[in-house]
């Protein structure tokens, strides 16, 4: 089966979404990558991409063009399959290529495409409280699969690049500014999560999640009462309203776990919960729960961190 | 302003999720049905914002049957001008896309306005579908909205931040938390929504591309392990050996 993956850069650097879509992709069949603008594409047959088609007159990945970019490149390789990454670039790209392709699309995917028969893919519904098999009838499909839900597997390998040129007419939308959320990686890509909630008592006490953040390499999160209350800007609040996050560690303190903010972090694959009430709702979703006072436990957790690590 | 508000159902924040007939069908047993908290909250709430400050009309557009009717009647309440509801089973997000662009076609507006996801399926589809089927620009995950004659400009969020962008109408976006406050209908409205205007439209022929076969629950977390708040080598050491996170 002949596979495109649109793949996504920033300042010339493949986004490490873009590298789970890839290494997905070559699950299913032979991939081409398609990109834009300058980039450096070397890396991308290391994860199983076979040829990488550059279009170098695109330097933004606007929706009408990038979707224009993705069909001609599906026209010229005949792929039955095109996969995005369901970031923010994939959500506004991904639908327009299905309707354009009179595709089915599985949204949200998070394992590898069952194809004896049909064609079927497990995606994540409900905010993670459930999942569903989507299957797909048409001859062209799409495949937009969550940030974090598969690891990208590195062999040897090169992919053979080359330019296009397509005609990708214009873009409707023109890009005036960008206000950057700050160095880091961002939470829907961020592999270990500390967040933290009223429990916290105020926005001055953040400091000691920052430094258990800072000591794990980690992102700093937050509850919802805690964005609308401004203490934290409302990028940081996950949960069903928020961002949905699958980090591999998400670490909650003084957060209760209401089901709303549930939704959004029962993806994670190890939650530790912090809290002075053993009651709270949170610890029935925990992995590793530690009953106690926030204010003592994270500067705690953070020495033992750092005496890990120096150990390392 | 002619805007087009696209309004789905989708059960209560605090739904028990469960599935019947062999985990084929959501189990609505006891299931309180909103509109969609993004469609409402944010893309409806600031098509009227828009409406009142410029002048104009915010119409509503929901594909379903009668089921979906009492949460239309409430997108009324809260002060769109009429309602059309395509009468079909929503079955999937191109048939639904297409369904709301045909009809969107025939009758023009100057904006079209979604959630950015429904609460359920977590799609996030219908917005730019119908963008493509119209040949319109989409501005998705769009957390500002501002008019100006016919430029819009809105804050949306992308990776590592947000972007500023201008766009010209007609045109789709997506809303995301932040565009605009949620609005209570007060009763002088809920009584208004029981005589505004609700059409009832045939669809349109659309081919079935995707279906849901089965639904499945995630499995059942084991028990939590307490470790003594003392004892924070004790996590350190589990996460690194036991969960290996670290």
């Amino acid at each position: 089966m002949s596979v495109i993956v649109f793949v996504e850069s920033k300042n010339g650097k493949v986004s490490k979404a873009s590298f789970e879509a890839v290494s997905y992709g070559s699950k299913i069949g032979e991939v081409t990558a398609v990109t834009y603008g300058e980039v450096d594409a070397s890396s991308l047959g290391e994860f199983g991409a076979k040829k990488v088609l550059i279009h170098k007159g695109l330097n933004s990945p606007n929706d009408q063009q990038a979707t224009k970019l993705v069909v001609a490149a599906v026209t010229e390789t005949g792929a039955n399959v095109v996969i995005f990454s369901q970031d923010q670039i994939g959500k506004a790209i991904a639908p327009r290529v299905s309707a354009a392709l009179n595709a089915g699309h599985a949204s949200g995917a998070i394992e590898v495409p069952k194809t004896d028969g049909d064609f079927i893919v497990k995606t994540n519904v409900f905010s993670g409280k459930a999942f569903a098999y989507v299957k797909l009838n048409s001859e062209k499909k799409v495949i937009s699969l969550l940030p974090n839900s598969f690891s990208p597997e590195k062999s040897e390998g090169t992919a053979e690049i080359s330019e296009v040129s397509y005609d990708l007419g214009t873009a409707g939308i023109t890009v005036k500014s960008f206000k950057s959320e700050g160095e880091g990686i961002p939470l829907p890509e961020a592999e270990l999560v500390v967040s933290a909630g009223r429990g916290l008592k105020g926005p001055e006490n953040w400091g000691m999640v920052e430094d258990l953040a800072k000591t794990l390499g980690a992102t700093t999160a937050c509850s919802r009462p805690v964005a609308d209350i401004g203490w934290r800007p409302h990028h940081e609040h996950v949960g069903q309203t928020g961002v949905a996050i699958r980090p591999n560690l998400y670490i909650a303190a003084g957060i209760s776990g209401a089901i709303q903010h549930l939704a959004g972090v029962n993806g994670s694959k190890t939650i530790v919960v912090i809290n002075t009430d053993s009651e709270a709702p949170f610890f029935k979703a925990a992995d590793y729960g530690v009953v106690g006072d926030a204010f003592e436990v994270l500067p705690k957790l953070n020495e033992a961190l750092k005496k890990f690590k120096a150990a390392q | 302003m002619k805007l087009l508000v696209c309004i789905s159902k989708a059960p209560d924040t605090t739904s028990k999720i469960a599935f019947t007939d062999g985990n084929t069908k959501f189990d609505e047993n006891g299931v309180q049905y909103i509109v969609n908290p993004y469609d409402e909250w944010y893309a409806l709430v600031r098509a009227l914002e828009l409406v009142e400050a410029n002048g104009g009309t915010v119409t509503t557009i929901t594909v379903g049957t009668a089921a979906d009717d009492p949460t239309i009647r409430k997108a009324l309440a809260i002060g769109a001008n009429d309602a059309v509801r395509i009468d079909a089973e929503p079955t999937d997000a191109y048939f639904v896309a297409k369904q709301i662009a045909e009809y969107a076609k025939t009758n023009g507006y100057d904006m079209i306005l979604t959630g950015k996801e429904t609460i359920n399926y977590n799609g996030a589809q219908i917005g730019g579908m119908i963008a493509e089927f119209l040949d319109q620009p989409y501005v998705s995950l769009a957390e500002k909205l501002d008019m100006n004659g016919e430029v819009a400009t809105l804050e949306r969020m992308v990776a590592g931040g947000s972007e500023i962008v201008e766009v010209n109408t007609p045109f789709v976006i997506s809303a995301a938390k932040g565009m605009a406050e949620q609005r209570i209908p007060n009763m002088r409205g809920i009584m208004a929504a029981r005589t505004k205007p609700l059409q009832v439209v045939p669809p349109v022929e659309a081919s079935l591309l995707s279906e849901v076969v089965s639904y499945e629950l995630p499995p059942a977390k084991s028990a939590c392990k307490y470790i003594d708040a003392d004892n924070m080598d004790e996590l350190v050491e589990l996460l690194h050996n036991e969960a290996k996170v670290i």
